[in-house]
């Protein structure tokens, strides 16, 4: 626990609850900035046919005659008691809606980064262990592919492909929780897996192997190989532990980015993930729903970030250091 | 290797060493090439107008007339490719202006002054940096007006804090340097050290930052679209294209391969000259280190 106070840690959570506080507000007047008031984003031009009254109360429903810091503060208030605001087209509240949706998005983000840690780490190693030679021009094309191909083509082409040549289309049923049906889960996650690792693969590769290079070039490497240690030991011992720092810092980082940026893959693969609300939320103007998905999204994302910092303080004595 | 020996300026150098590198000259090669033959298109001089339907040519496959064949409107596939080729370059050019700008204001003006200004520059990176950035540029697209223009600012408004990331620790060391100290001795205004003495010395960190951030934004124009929330129809992007593909790729294929593999290749070429860009002006990333 000293060890925590020590580094900083309480300076980092501070900042990141500011940081929350700063996002409430963005979030709350960001949703403000849609043309026109709720009341006509929801009923569209039925909003024309209302009566004086009739606007009057819906006003009051909302909470738009008070004004812009009384809203913020209410809602603030709610958020708090857990009151995140209710689906008019899902029938449920948003609290309810988030926390199924949550795991959904969860289960593929951590498969996700698994798998691309899987393929990422081994081919950056091997892609540094020859720098250019053929290993290594391969690790780097694999890399610029998941770079450069959009998430949403290879989704569209992997779920026709497999689904025409195969009839593999676990997605275009119902969703089913891993709990409800563990094989009908593990095959509706497996394409929107593969997807989304490929794209995020092409950074871990290139963390991995810059950190080797850089590791290998050090002087305790060269003491460690003049003492004789056996390269199993020195690749695994001395150069890939060294190597998961910024490895795993990288990879925090786009755990967070799943959290939200799955969006396109969920929408594919038919996944109700927290992406995909926050789509629906949009595209039926339901905005207290978008509101309320958004800010849960992005506290994940700050807690992740912060918890991903505090982890390796604790792992690496030179950032604490710092 | 200190953060200030990166930020050298950029110089005629530059672009003579990035034709000659093989990433550099191909990835160059491939846009003049994919940004030439979109403005032939966009003025008429080859092709079709992407727009116009002709429905008795609907879903033709590759052919001489229409060389990527046509969609279920008789649309040309060839024309409407380029077509979304070329707005997708200017709203990703937009975009990233618009990133470019305000994030580097952000990072030179906090880093300079350091103080208020920096603490709102950083609170306002923090805040932005909160969100995934697909996610916030989605939100942003959704509660705006929606064009070209407010896709491109929802982008940008997205990229901002990378910016202002990358510039501030380089200027917070320029500040303290012996010739913006001697600069400041002149009794020269602090307004006149920041543009002219610390600025021209974040060029090159901004350049790489620009050419990086370009391939990204192409892709989330792209995700924009194929959502249902970029340019409104009936102007060709290639995610909408990509988007109305799947329901014909049984049928018509070219339909998804044409516009699926020019966005491929144009962001590879981003790509490629982004990290060519990089290896060049970035002594850190020399390659076998």
């Amino acid at each position: 626990m000293r060890r925590i106070l020590q580094s900083g840690a309480l300076r980092k959570t501070t900042g990141a609850f500011a940081t929350l506080v700063g996002v409430a507000v963005f979030v709350f007047f960001m949703l403000r900035a849609i043309p026109g008031d709720a009341i006509s984003a929801s009923l569209g031009t039925e909003a024309a046919g209302l009566t004086q009254a009739q606007r009057q109360a819906l006003e009051e429903y909302y909470g738009l005659d008070q004004s812009l810091p009384e809203q913020f503060f209410s809602w603030l208030g709610n958020l708090f008691q857990g009151n995140l605001g209710f689906s008019v087209r899902a029938q449920e509240t948003v609290l309810d809606l988030t926390i199924s949706a949550l795991p959904v998005t969860f289960q593929l983000a951590v498969f996700a980064i698994l798998l691309a840690l899987g393929i990422g780490v081994p081919i950056g190693m091997l892609a540094a262990s020859r720098v250019g030679k053929p290993r290594d021009i391969f690790g780097q094309a694999l890399s610029l592919l998941g770079l450069s191909v959009p998430a949403f083509l290879l989704a569209t082409t992997l779920l026709t492909y497999f689904a025409v040549n195969f009839g593999f289309n676990p997605n275009g049923l119902g969703y089913k929780t891993f709990f409800e049906d563990p094989s009908v889960n593990l095959q509706q996650m497996l394409l929107p897996t593969v997807v989304l690792a490929f794209g995020i693969s092409a950074p871990i590769i290139r963390t991995a192997r810059a950190a080797v290079l850089e590791i290998r070039s050090q002087d305790f490497i060269r003491t460690a190989k003049a003492k004789g240690v056996p390269t199993r030991t020195l690749q695994f011992k001395h150069i890939l532990r060294n190597a998961l720092i910024p490895i795993v810092t990288m990879t925090g980082l786009q755990f967070g980015y799943l959290l939200g940026g799955a969006v396109v893959i969920e929408q594919i693969f038919s996944l109700p993930g927290v992406g995909r609300q926050v789509l629906m939320g949009i595209q039926q103007k339901e905005y207290a729903l978008v509101q309320s998905t958004v800010l849960v999204i992005a506290a994940a994302f700050v807690i992740i970030n912060l918890l991903t910092d505090l982890l390796y303080r604790a792992i690496d004595p030179r950032v604490r250091a710092e | 290797m200190t953060k200030l020996e990166i930020a050298k300026t950029v110089n005629r150098s530059v672009i003579q060493r990035l034709l000659r590198s093989w990433g550099g000259g191909l990835s160059l090669l491939v846009l003049v090439t994919l940004l030439g033959l979109a403005l032939l298109v966009n003025f008429g001089i080859i092709g079709f107008d992407p727009i116009a339907q002709t429905p008795q040519d609907r879903l033709q496959s590759p052919n001489l007339t229409y060389l990527f064949g046509t969609d279920q409107f008789g649309r040309d596939i060839f024309s409407r490719v380029l077509s979304g080729v070329g707005s997708s370059a200017l709203i990703a050019a937009v975009a990233v202006i618009i990133a470019a700008v305000f994030g580097t204001l952000i990072g030179l003006v906090g880093g300079f002054y350091r103080g208020v200004a920096d603490v709102v520059g950083t609170g306002v990176t923090n805040i932005l940096f909160a969100f995934p950035p697909l996610l916030l540029a989605l939100t942003l697209a959704s509660v705006l007006d929606r064009n070209w223009f407010t896709v491109a600012l929802a982008i940008g408004v997205v990229y901002i804090p990378i910016f202002a990331r990358v510039t501030r620790g380089p200027v917070l060391s320029l500040r303290e340097i012996e010739f913006v100290r001697a600069a400041r001795s002149t009794g020269m205004n602090s307004i006149g050290i920041m543009f002219r003495h610390v600025l021209p010395n974040i060029y090159s960190i901004a350049i790489i930052q620009i050419a990086l951030s370009l391939s990204w934004a192409v892709l989330t124009e792209a995700a924009l679209s194929f959502l249902g929330l970029g340019s409104p129809p009936p102007a060709a992007s290639l995610g909408s294209m990509i988007y109305e593909a799947r329901t014909l790729v049984l049928i018509a294929p070219w339909t998804l391969w044409a516009p699926g593999a020019v966005i491929v290749i144009f962001v590879v070429a981003l790509n490629l000259l982004g990290d060519s860009l990089r290896n060049i002006l970035d002594p850190r990333s020399k390659e076998g280190q």
